[in-house]
């Protein structure tokens, strides 16, 4: 596909330090969450809602839609931010985020909130979740496309290993795996954690076809995509190199801010970066 | 909940339980699944690198290489959150730990609906029973800070596979050290005497059974009130006892009212032929919500307030 314009993809630009905003806000108002992996899916989340996969928020239910899985379910907020911004819910809703009788709960839930498609919050289900949607797909002779993210530290779980051999054993050309490659879990970095790497060697050898890029860059990841979706007979898995806590500089690649919501000086400090850079986009429209 | 009371994490108490132990036990090791700052047992690996092993977010694994531990002579304790130390390896459980009869312990935080913001997904209200079903499994719900670390000794003292919950809160001091000192597994505890009711709770709902004790005292009504540390094996003899000897059973607990503490005690009640008012305060066969702590106890209906309400309801029936 040929590059998008300059133009629009300073706009999705935009989109992405808005979701990042709404991530901050919405943790800071829940006084609880996890800022880390959510800042760091943002630009993949916004590639796919707002320009590759075929949805539509008016009819979540659409039987033909692309399906997004949210593996790492406690990167809800980015997912949540991006669903309103999408018009699935109305943004105020946002800031109900963990609140008692909320449509927003701490991790995803499918019958709660609409454009969810899996339940997740227990790592490790979510891609053969999307095994299952990708099969019933090509049972139903349907052309839609299954995409999944998962956590580097996720990929510790037995789980997803069994559904990358479901998937590659079943050549599910229409899964596209993304791995939100930030080297940081809970315990610390995930090469002291448990070894992960060579991430892209492990996927080979389970019969994906993969591609390595700048999880941040959102011409690099629709390519991927693109990429992705015309590789015929194999699973797809995109290795999205990130930075934890994209966006805010005292959180980037600070382990700390897994699971911890910012004070109120963290969100303002947090907002004023954001929103310079938020400036200096619009001055480049 | 109780103002005037010390406020201590249970989870605090488990982690420097594993330092005292590693001391004594040379064999005594510790098994992790990305979560050693949570359940505390960071403390442990600091002290004894060597004896702590970080199984990454690998629950499965980590629980069938603890029975691996076991059958090395070693006392392996494996740590997460409640949902993901019993659901999620169920089978690993009951064939490598319960059917062998391994000596695992496996101690997990994060127990019940007071998770609170995380939501259904990560409040426990099922482990209780899954572990209680098992043969040759004990499972223990500590009450506060003082009895979980008496109770993570008694656990690396007694052979045979263990598993105990505590919460994520902090929760309120119950008991001085001296208070703990004779507690066995398998036998409650009277912790206030009275003679019209009886509140027979486990792990975080012995504290607001003993506020409601004192607010239902206020209107004449005196209860008794039995922390049931340990939910099996059951200390049926104290339940037909105060089944006797009061005018009706509560029991509460963070966790669904099938196949728990309640459970357990309306089994007993009913193969003994007891018959005596009864009711089981817990979730009631539903995934709850994210939301404050004290808010879901409130909706939810398990806190003082609706223990109170209960029991006065209970007595005129
Ligand atoms: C089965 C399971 N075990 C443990 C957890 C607790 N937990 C939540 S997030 C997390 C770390 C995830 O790390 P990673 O997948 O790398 O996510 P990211 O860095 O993108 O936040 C852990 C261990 C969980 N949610 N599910
Ligand atoms: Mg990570």
């Amino acid at each position: 596909m040929k590059d998008l314009s300059e133009k629009k993809l300073r706009q999705l630009e935009l989109m992405a330090v808005k979701i990042r905003k709404h991530i901050i806000e919405m943790l800071y108002k829940a006084k609880s969450g996890h800022p880390g992996g959510s800042l760091s899916a943002v630009e993949a989340l916004v590639a796919l809602y707002f320009v590759h996969m075929r949805h539509n928020p008016k009819n979540p239910s659409d039987p033909d839609r692309d399906r997004f899985i949210l593996s790492k379910g406690h990167a809800a907020p980015a997912l949540y931010a991006v669903l309103a911004e999408c018009g699935y819910f109305p943004v105020e809703e946002l800031e109900k985020l963990r609140e008692i009788n909320s449509m927003l709960q701490g991790h995803p839930v499918c019958k709660c909130t609409p454009g969810v498609e899996a339940s997740t919050g227990s790592l490790g289900h979510g891609l053969s979740f999307a095994n299952g949607v990708a099969l019933a797909g090509r049972l139903d002779k349907k052309d839609y496309n299954v995409y999944v993210m998962l956590g580097d530290g996720e990929t510790d779980e037995g789980q997803v290993w069994e559904a990358a051999s479901v998937a590659s054993h079943y050549k599910l050309d229409n899964l596209v795996g993304m791995i939100d490659r930030n080297f940081l879990q809970i315990d610390g970095r995930t090469e002291d954690v448990l070894k992960l790497e060579s991430v892209r060697d492990r996927w080979t050898a389970f019969g994906w076809y993969t591609i390595e890029i700048d999880g941040h860059d959102i011409q690099e990841i629709l390519d991927a995509l693109n990429e992705a979706n015309s590789h015929k007979n194999q699973p797809t898995m995109i290795i999205l190199n990130t930075v934890k806590g994209k966006g805010v500089s005292f959180m980037e690649n600070n382990v700390d801010f897994h699971g911890v919501p910012p004070n109120e000086m963290e969100r303002n400090l947090a907002i004023e970066e954001l929103t310079l850079v938020e400036k200096k986009l619009e001055a480049m429209l | 909940m109780n103002s005037s009371k010390k406020m201590v994490n249970p989870r605090n108490a488990y982690g420097e339980a594993l330092v005292e132990l590693g001391g004594e036990y040379k064999n005594l090791v510790v098994l992790d699944a990305d979560l050693s700052k949570s359940t505390k047992t960071i403390m442990f690996a600091r002290k004894y690198p060597e004896r702590f092993f970080e199984m990454g977010i690998a629950e499965a694994n980590m629980i069938s290489a603890a029975a691996g531990f076991a059958s090395c002579g070693k006392i392996p304790f494996a740590s997460t959150f409640a949902v993901f130390a019993t659901g999620r390896v169920y089978d690993q459980i009951r064939m490598d730990i319960a059917y062998s009869n391994a000596n695992v312990k496996i101690f997990a935080t994060h127990g019940g609906i007071s998770v609170g913001k995380d939501g259904a997904s990560h409040q426990m209200i099922e482990d209780l029973a899954l572990m209680r079903v098992l043969p040759n499994m004990t499972v223990i719900a500590p009450s506060d800070a003082t009895q979980t670390k008496k109770i993570v000794h008694l656990m690396a003292e007694t052979y045979g596979p263990m598993y105990a919950r505590v919460g994520r809160a902090d929760a309120p001091l119950i008991y001085t050290t001296g208070d703990v000192e004779n507690i066995k597994i398998g036998k409650g505890i009277v912790v206030e005497d009275g003679a019209d009711i009886t509140f027979i709770a486990t792990g975080t709902m012995v504290e607001p059974a003993l506020e409601a004790r004192k607010n239902l005292l206020k209107q004449g009504i005196e209860a008794s009130v039995i922390d049931m540390h340990t939910v099996k094996p059951l200390d049926t003899s104290l339940v037909l006892k105060y089944a006797k000897q009061t005018n009706g059973i509560i029991t509460a607990e963070e966790h669904s009212v099938i196949g728990g503490l309640g459970a357990a005690v309306a089994e007993t009640l009913t193969e003994k032929n007891v018959s005596t008012k009864f009711l089981r305060m817990g979730i009631k066969d539903k995934f709850c919500e994210s939301g404050d702590p004290a808010d879901l106890l409130e909706k939810y209906e398990l806190n003082s307030k609706h223990m109170v309400r209960k029991a006065k309801k209970l007595l005129k029936k």
